[in-house]
């Protein structure tokens, strides 16, 4: 099908959201102004206050100067975005995507929407009325790229609508402001005479690139429609989505169990056509009060195995209220990722199935008891011990640093070191012996002292000596003194763990 | 004639092994290599991967000492196969210490939670996932129907399981192949070098299925277990002179 796409260009968007307030401001000129280096700047005049020779960027005391009777109002930032997406909301009722264009205009991709108003012609004119009882004033264009239908909506004088495929000619007579280039760009195309985009459209185009960027190629491609160009609808189309509707409210588990069951299976099936895994899934309940019930599964890879997230969603069904039974279940997959990451092995290991395996366990545990009491560790570069090693973001993160195995470390380490008893000669040898909850340990053998100072960038404190242990009974410890042997008494000696 | 008798014997032996769901893999020589003169307890002279193996553990100390049995046992089972889950109460298992045990720790997939239940319900999971080389459960009590639950989920999964229980009230019967009760010993350093030396451990199998319990002394260096006779030999203290 032929693409159509509209754009529409808000001349005075934030005038006419003004007035459209306050109606008395409709005769009176009235400027925007917002602080700049210290001084109130003109950001926004309205129509008859340009007529007054007033423009944008101009001081506001400057303004007042020329027309006393100037009325000037806060300009709150980012009110065009706002009106804009508002307003970008409103025409899902004409095509089902639409885009905010920078902060003037929206872009319409109104392909096979036309003929549900009986024709281009009558469908841009409810568009038109529409907006005019609003008070907008705007300007449209219609045509087969995003390019030309911006161009024309700017600066088209005879039609705004371009008949399909006549986009080439309708484009050369307008400027070449009209492509949508960086101002460096056209300022250097006028110096050199290309005013009309006729003037320049036959050069070759090695010599455009040299001089000219190749952004000037791309804009031409773009509306001449040799490149693909798309819009960013404000709201994403879902794409995989399956509907079930009942003819009885249903109001049993088993009835949801079916229904899942078979929405499953129909998405599953489009997914794996598609070669698409989802992460996200949300199971809708439209129960006949009006209420929407609904639960949510995640996985931790994508997933296009039905019975797999069957049984993820099958934890969670007891958490729906069923009232007086549900008509109608949506099953929404709103993050999809391609299916072949899956063959991006999880750990080098033999076979890929099992990776499956894996991530659906790690989803049927999370799921169950949570995400959170889940955790692999990769190495962090710090030698203070408590911060060697971090939580890794996913179980696919890659490690960035080695795990360091030049000095010994013990296998279990407390979280909180404890503090023991210690006989110990100075200056910096290993005790002699120590009493940990209640029971004396004669020591033995000892290595040390290993220092780990503390990263005074991070935390405060003292540094660590750290010696390992041995006593009597061949049980293995690392002990460590903190700070030095002062008068004060400020060190402490603690055991920090067990080695194997 | 004495010879068929023989190998109908064998026969039907090895389908009795198969019944009780202990697989004695020929292929698993690396680990073999590692546990060193510990396979001669076993049928086969091999360690049965693909069960349940239960570890008995009593205070801080000795479980140090048992997670450096199992993670030098584990090594080389994760060589050949994919990462470790790791379930716990409470497990403060420092993971770059697994290093020098030669695994990647980053391959170990630490699960913490708070009730028996729960723990259990994950190690069964766990051990049913057959893209795993070992789970590892630290768990306190186990009872006999959840070790044969445990039992028939690796039969059918071949994962091999670990279960370390720390200080169990009672030490009751269970369905896993093997029992275990590690200790330390006090290390002896070569050539009276000064320093703490290679970790040294009494190794007591007090209960293995189809395999002779035995208690050996052994030493882990360089990645497996060195049986020495000296180290074996009964300290002088200890020795009672008789007649």
């Amino acid at each position: 099908m032929q693409r159509r796409f509209i754009s529409i260009w808000f001349c005075n968007l934030a005038t006419d959201w003004m007035v459209r307030r306050n109606p008395s401001l409709k005769d009176i000129p009235f400027v925007l102004a917002a602080p700049d280096h210290g001084k109130m700047k003109v950001t926004v005049a309205n129509q008859l206050a340009q007529q007054d020779g007033i423009y944008k960027g101009m001081a506001l005391a400057d303004a007042r100067t020329i027309n006393h009777t100037l009325q000037h109002f806060d300009d709150e930032p980012n009110t065009e975005i706002k009106l804009l997406t508002g307003l970008a909301e409103w025409f899902i009722r004409f095509t089902p995507s639409v885009a905010v264009d920078n902060n003037d205009g929206l872009l319409l991709d109104a392909t096979g929407c036309a003929h549900l108003w009986g024709g281009e012609k009558k469908y841009l004119t409810d568009i038109h009325k529409r907006l005019q009882h609003f008070g907008y004033s705007h300007k449209f264009g219609m045509a087969d790229t995003i390019g030309t239908a911006w161009a024309v909506a700017r600066f088209g004088k005879e039609t705004s609508i371009v008949e399909s495929g006549l986009h080439t000619t309708a484009l050369l007579p307008l400027p070449t402001t009209a492509l949508r280039l960086e101002t460096v760009i056209t300022e250097r195309l006028q110096k050199l005479g290309l005013v009309q985009i006729k003037s320049f459209i036959q050069m070759p185009r090695t010599a455009l690139r040299r001089r000219f960027g190749k952004e000037l190629l791309q804009r031409l491609d773009q509306a001449m429609g040799a490149e693909d160009e798309t819009i960013q609808s404000i709201i994403p189309a879902e794409l995989f989505y399956e509907r079930l509707l009942c003819m009885e409210p249903i109001a049993t588990r088993k009835g949801i169990e079916i229904a899942l069951e078979r929405l499953l299976d129909a998405l599953c099936n489009r997914l794996v056509k598609e070669e698409k895994g989802l992460r996200k899934a949300i199971l809708k309940c439209y129960r006949v009060d009006g209420k929407i019930e609904m639960i949510v599964i995640g996985t931790n890879h994508p997933n296009c195995n039905s019975k797999h997230l069957y049984k993820l969603f099958e934890d969670k069904i007891s958490t729906i209220t069923l009232a007086l039974g549900i008509e109608l279940f949506v099953l929404e997959a709103p993050v999809i990722e391609d299916l072949s990451a899956v063959q991006e092995k999880l750990f080098v290991t033999n076979n890929a199935v099992c990776d499956v395996g894996l991530a659906e366990l790690l989803d049927r545990i999370g799921g169950k008891i949570g995400v959170q009491n889940i955790h692999n560790y990769v190495p962090d570069a710090h030698y203070w011990p408590e911060r060697s090693f971090k939580v890794a973001t996913n179980i696919y993160e890659k490690i960035t640093t080695e795990w360091k195995l030049d000095k010994p470390r013990p296998l279990r380490l407390l979280k909180h070191p404890a503090a023991i008893e210690v006989t110990a000669p100075v200056p910096d040898y290993p005790p002699m012996n120590f009493r940990y909850k209640g029971k004396l340990h004669n020591i033995k053998k000892a290595d040390g002292p290993e220092r780990i100072e503390q990263e005074w960038w991070l935390q405060d404190g003292q540094h660590r000596d750290y010696y390992c242990v041995e006593d009597e009974e061949g049980c293995r410890y690392w002990l460590f003194r903190l700070g030095h042997y002062d008068v004060k008494k400020t060190y402490g000696w603690f055991l920090h763990g067990f080695f194997a | 004639m004495k010879n068929d008798k023989a190998n109908i014997i064998s026969a039907l032996r090895k389908d009795i092994l198969a019944l009780q769901g202990i697989r004695h893999d020929s292929n698993n020589s690396r680990l073999n290599k590692t546990i060193g003169i510990l396979k001669n307890a076993f049928r086969e002279k091999s360690f049965p991967v693909g069960v349940m193996h239960e570890f008995i553990v009593t205070g801080q100390e000795n479980a140090a000492v048992t997670n450096g049995f199992v993670a030098s046992i584990i090594n080389p089972l994760m060589a050949e196969s994919g990462p470790v889950i790791w379930v716990g109460c409470n497990t403060d298992v420092f993971p770059p210490a697994l290093k020098a045990f030669g695994i990647a720790p980053e391959k170990i997939i630490f699960i913490e939670l708070k009730k028996e239940k729960e723990i259990l319900w994950v190690i069964e999971e766990a051990l049913k996932c057959e893209g795993l080389a070992a789970v590892i459960g630290e768990i306190k009590e186990l009872t006999f129907t959840q070790s044969r639950r445990l039992q028939l989920a690796v039969e059918k999964s071949k994962v091999t399981g670990f279960i370390i229980r720390n200080n169990p009230r009672a030490i009751n019967i269970t369905a896993c192949a093997t029992r275990w009760k590690i200790t330390s010993l006090a290390g002896e350093n070569l050539d009276g070098l000064p320093g703490v030396s290679f970790p040294r451990w009494n190794v007591d199998l007090l209960k293995v299925r189809n395999g002779n319990p035995a208690i050996w002394q052994i030493e882990y260096s360089a990645g497996r277990f060195k049986y020495n006779n000296k180290i074996a030999a009964i300290p002088q203290q200890l020795q009672q002179k008789t007649g």
